[in-house]
């Protein structure tokens, strides 16, 4: 096995057009499981340690770009004020040793159904950015994933960045789980309320093959606040919109049977959580500020 | 390949080390430092927390090539010579001890909170503890020692 261990992003580039076998790793707590139960043997490992310009994260251009290579205790230390979305989603991965070593770009990477940032980054509509020597794309997170641990990237590419714009409305995130550390979600849900658009963004996790959003809630909830209002009034929320909303959320989903849980309390625990993180945010919502902050 | 670090303040090489091994084995079976303790090797159990560049981490997710040139503190690494430490300490007088197989990485990982919280409350404590287990001790002897470490690491607010 090679170990590759650039330390710029172009020489990381470098490194994977000529190896395009080898295997990415950053925080390496989905890697080293692998190799550590001798599942799987690359050719080459690609250490992404060293990548400054991975580690970075900035403002620019009216969002925040997010490196690759920033791990779950940064976003939660750093960024909670401005993805607080994604921040809610780091607080519940693993554990504080697990959080300071993995990171959204490693998600991103492994692309499981159940990824707890997957959920907010479809909800904040965020992109994300590959890069090869060919160049660099842009792509959208919700055709990012394109089938269970499948995603769009190309065998000489690399994630670089992660683009989501700042909130401009209240955000949450709900996963069930039989703990409230160290585990994979039986079911998530991310939810984004985009008052500066009059738009919903959601993301659904472990329910379906890939991380989704439910596009027939977003448009029924979006449209329905319009037509009664409610974005301006900041009245309170019809119960019976909220519960509408979140039976279109589950019907959104297409979850299996496994050990961690049966299709059917997917299906049920989407639909709850989807009202209740509703009826949370459309709370924030009422009692803040203009700009959306409570 | 070779692999050069500095753990527990000294500089230390490895030689003919596996690029897909982990730095807890590179610890264990290359440095002669077995504190660390192998019992998931999949981040589930924390046995294995250590430093790297002062971060707590599980050791056995970082590959060993990562560890390279940084900076490593073990268990081994948190006496003073013969003195424990205060979080030691508190872990013997507390009964927080029973097979011992967890201590390291609950010591490195308390060690850790209360670097940057003083007097942690219960939630915190649990919530810094999350991903260490303990198979024995039930955990309440655990909180015990890490109020206990607190107490006595703490530094005395100005009195009156
Ligand atoms: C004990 C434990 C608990 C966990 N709990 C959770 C949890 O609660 N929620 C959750 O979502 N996940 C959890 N995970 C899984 C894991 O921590 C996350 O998926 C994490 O985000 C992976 O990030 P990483 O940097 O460690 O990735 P790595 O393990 O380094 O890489 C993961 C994958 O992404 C690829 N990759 C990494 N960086 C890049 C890049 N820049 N470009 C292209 N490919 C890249 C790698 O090749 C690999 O395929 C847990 C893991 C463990 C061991
Ligand atoms: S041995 Fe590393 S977490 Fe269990
Ligand atoms: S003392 Fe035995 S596992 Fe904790």
């Amino acid at each position: 096995m090679k170990f590759l261990q650039p330390t710029t992003l172009d020489e990381a580039l470098a490194a994977k057009a000529e190896h395009p076998h080898a295997l990415p790793i950053a925080g390496g707590t989905d890697v080293m499981v692998e190799l550590n139960f001798d599942k799987h043997r690359p050719a080459a490992l690609l250490d992404l340690n060293r990548v400054d310009e991975l580690a970075q994260w900035a403002p620019e251009d009216g969002h925040i770009r997010l490196g690759a290579g920033v791990s779950y205790t940064r976003v939660i230390d750093e960024l909670a004020d401005r993805l607080p979305g994604l921040a809610m989603a780091a607080r519940t991965v693993g554990s504080p040793q697990i959080r300071n070593r993995g990171t959204v770009g490693g998600n991103l990477g492994a692309a499981s159904p159940a990824g707890d940032s997957h959920p907010a980054l479809l909800a904040a509509d965020a992109v994300v950015e590959v890069a090869s020597v060919r160049g660099t794309r842009q792509i959208r997170v919700t055709d990012f994933f394109t089938g269970v641990k499948r995603n769009a990237l190309d065998r000489d590419e690399l994630i670089t960045a992660i683009l989501i714009a700042p909130s401009t409305g209240p955000q949450q995130f709900c996963k069930i789980g039989t703990r409230n550390a160290m585990v994979i979600a039986v079911s998530a849900f991310g939810l984004a309320l985009h008052p500066e658009r009059r738009r919903v963004g959601t993301g659904i996790g472990s329910a379906a093959p890939t991380p989704r959003r439910a596009h027939g809630a977003e448009d029924f909830l979006s449209a329905a606040l319009d037509d009664e209002g409610l974005w301006d009034s900041r009245a309170e929320l019809p119960e019976t919109l909220a519960t509408e909303f979140g039976g279109r959320v589950r019907d959104a989903a297409s979850p299996i049977d496994d050990v961690r849980g049966s299709a059917a309390y997917r299906l049920h625990s989407l639909a709850v959580m989807a009202r209740r993180a509703l009826a949370w945010a459309w709370h924030d919502y009422r009692t803040s500020t203009s700009d959306g902050r409570a | 390949m070779r692999i050069q670090m500095t753990v527990n303040g000294v500089d230390r090489t490895a030689d003919d080390v596996w690029e897909g091994e982990s730095l807890l084995y590179v610890l264990r079976e290359r440095m002669g430092l077995p504190g660390s303790k192998n019992a998931c090797e999949q981040g589930e159990c924390g046995s294995c927390t250590v430093y790297l560049d002062e971060v707590p981490v599980c050791s056995c997710l970082v590959a060993a090539g990562q560890g390279r040139g940084r900076d490593v503190r073990t268990v081994e690494g948190l006496a003073d010579g013969p003195d424990l430490h205060p979080v030691q300490q508190a872990f013997v007088e507390a009964g927080a001890v029973q097979c011992g197989f967890c201590t390291p990485g609950l010591l490195v990982q308390t060690h850790a909170l209360l670097a940057t919280s003083q007097r942690p409350s219960d939630a915190e404590i649990r919530e810094a503890l999350a991903g260490n287990l303990c198979r024995c001790t039930g955990y309440e002897k655990i909180l015990d020692a890490v109020r206990l470490a607190a107490d006595r690491m703490a530094v005395p607010e100005a009195g009156p």
